[in-house]
């Protein structure tokens, strides 16, 4: 299991701030999730619904032919620390290789020290969306 | 009550009327003297992304929960909460949250567990307030903090726990859940989170009524003829009633609740909320699956 620059940096950001800045910094994220491409906002049956989460979640992954992987999440405004957390895996893993993906420490969630904050639904929601993101990215590989 | 009632035509069929304002009422009162309005939602952040001017937040989890123990908050905590936030035990609460006020009336209903006496749901609640076009503002809400007393939580009239679901067998049970979580059909969809219960279905002879029937498309109440036609009529519930209604953790059991209790005038409604994350975990004791209520165990 390893982690990404992307992942060590928003670990080193939530870990330095007091408890209870780190919503504020979840909100941040919730703010920067990039907007769906317009080719998945055409054809949203492209997307795969992430069911572990009480929001409307959706996600899909592209593998690039050098193995690059780029990941497309969406989630309503309504739900922001749901977004945030997408959001949080986009910068986690967007960009970084397959075997990177695939390898990603699932421990990143716990790590976060949201736990407290957050109800485990919330929290396994996000597990949902990495669990689906690497199955996704497994299948490609095939 | 020591804020003025809305008179409001649309809430007049209701049996407590006075627990109910709307978004236009809400407007026209907001920063009077002796109202606070309040915002819980289920999700943490909604608030910060913009609430009503002068809205506090309540958060049910991190608030409202005990850290500790599954329970709720004790007396002592409750008044530093609510002083915290600046409320007063005679202020009157507009209540509004998310998700059709799940989480508003979650909170009414732990707040009436330490007998706050007026506290009013705003009907439609987030969304139609946005709906409406009404002004949101991230702005930092500061309210000098108040002394509210410490009142011990009353458990004995509107909770109910697990023990209490055994000699209740035979009175009426509504369970809030939606179908596929009342069959048990739910926890068998593949990847599907199990909710936090080991096993699928309902408490034996509760009836599935869920809590979506009692709003509309616009997330505000049915009338009472609707309503009375949903509870009375089809699950057979009568002011005679000794009602219990669970969920899966309390939240939509308590929107029925609210319901039931003020809006329909049941005198006898409890909110057992260990609901299936508790009774779907426990060891011996019985469940029901598929559609039909079941029987009344016969040992258990």
């Amino acid at each position: 299991m390893s982690s990404t620059p992307g992942a060590d940096a928003i670990l080193e950001a939530f870990q330095e701030v007091p408890v209870n800045h780190r919503l504020e910094l979840l909100l941040e994220f919730s703010e920067s999730l990039p907007e769906l491409p317009s080719r998945y906002q055409e054809h949203p049956e492209l997307l795969e619904r992430v069911e572990e989460c009480q929001s409307p979640v959706y996600l899909f992954v592209e593998l690039a032919t050098d193995q690059t992987v780029n990941v497309f999440l969406t989630a309503p405004d309504e739900a922001p620390t749901t977004k945030g957390f997408a959001s949080l895996l986009h910068s986690s893993l967007d960009g970084e290789t397959a075997t990177s993906v695939l390898s990603f420490d699932e421990s990143f969630v716990d790590k976060l020290g949201l736990t407290d904050l957050v109800s485990q639904l919330r929290i396994r929601g996000l597990h949902g969306m990495l669990a689906r993101i690497k199955r996704q990215v497994r299948e490609k590989l095939i | 009550m020591s804020y003025p009632i809305e008179s409001n035509s649309e809430f007049s069929g209701y049996a407590h009327p006075e627990a109910l304002v709307s978004t236009q009422w809400v407007e026209e009162n907001l920063g009077n003297e002796g109202l606070v309005i309040v915002e819980c939602d289920e999700d943490i952040l909604l608030y910060s992304t913009g609430h009503i001017a002068g809205a506090v937040k309540i958060d049910w989890h991190t608030e409202l929960n005990h850290h500790d123990n599954r329970d709720y908050i004790d007396g002592e905590a409750f008044a530093a909460l609510l002083s915290s936030k600046g409320i007063n035990r005679e202020d009157t609460i507009v209540l509004y949250g998310d998700k059709s006020n799940w989480w508003a009336t979650y909170a009414m209903w732990v707040f009436k567990l330490f007998g706050h006496a007026d506290i009013r749901i705003m009907n439609g609640g987030r969304a139609k307030w946005i709906e409406e076009g009404r002004a949101l503002t991230k702005e930092v809400v500061e309210r000098p903090a108040t002394n509210y007393p410490v009142v011990e939580r009353d458990d004995s009239t509107i909770r109910a726990f697990k023990d209490d679901i055994f000699s209740h067998f035979g009175k009426p049970m509504i369970d809030v859940r939606s179908p596929a979580e009342y069959t048990g059909e739910k926890l068998h969809m593949p990847d599907y989170p199990n909710e936090g219960a080991s096993r699928g279905g309902h408490i034996p002879t509760a009836r599935s009524v869920p809590w979506g029937k009692a709003v509309r498309e616009d997330q505000t109440f049915k009338s009472v003829e609707e309503l009375n036609q949903i509870y009375r009529v089809d699950a057979g519930i009568s002011d005679a009633s000794d009602v219990i209604a669970y969920c899966r953790i309390g939240e939509r059991s308590s929107h029925t609740w609210f319901v039931l209790t003020y809006l329909l005038g049941i005198p006898k409604v409890r909110n057992y909320d260990g609901s299936w994350t508790e009774w779907g975990s426990s060891v011996r004791v019985p469940i029901v699956k598929g559609e039909e209520p079941g029987a009344v165990p016969v040992s258990f």
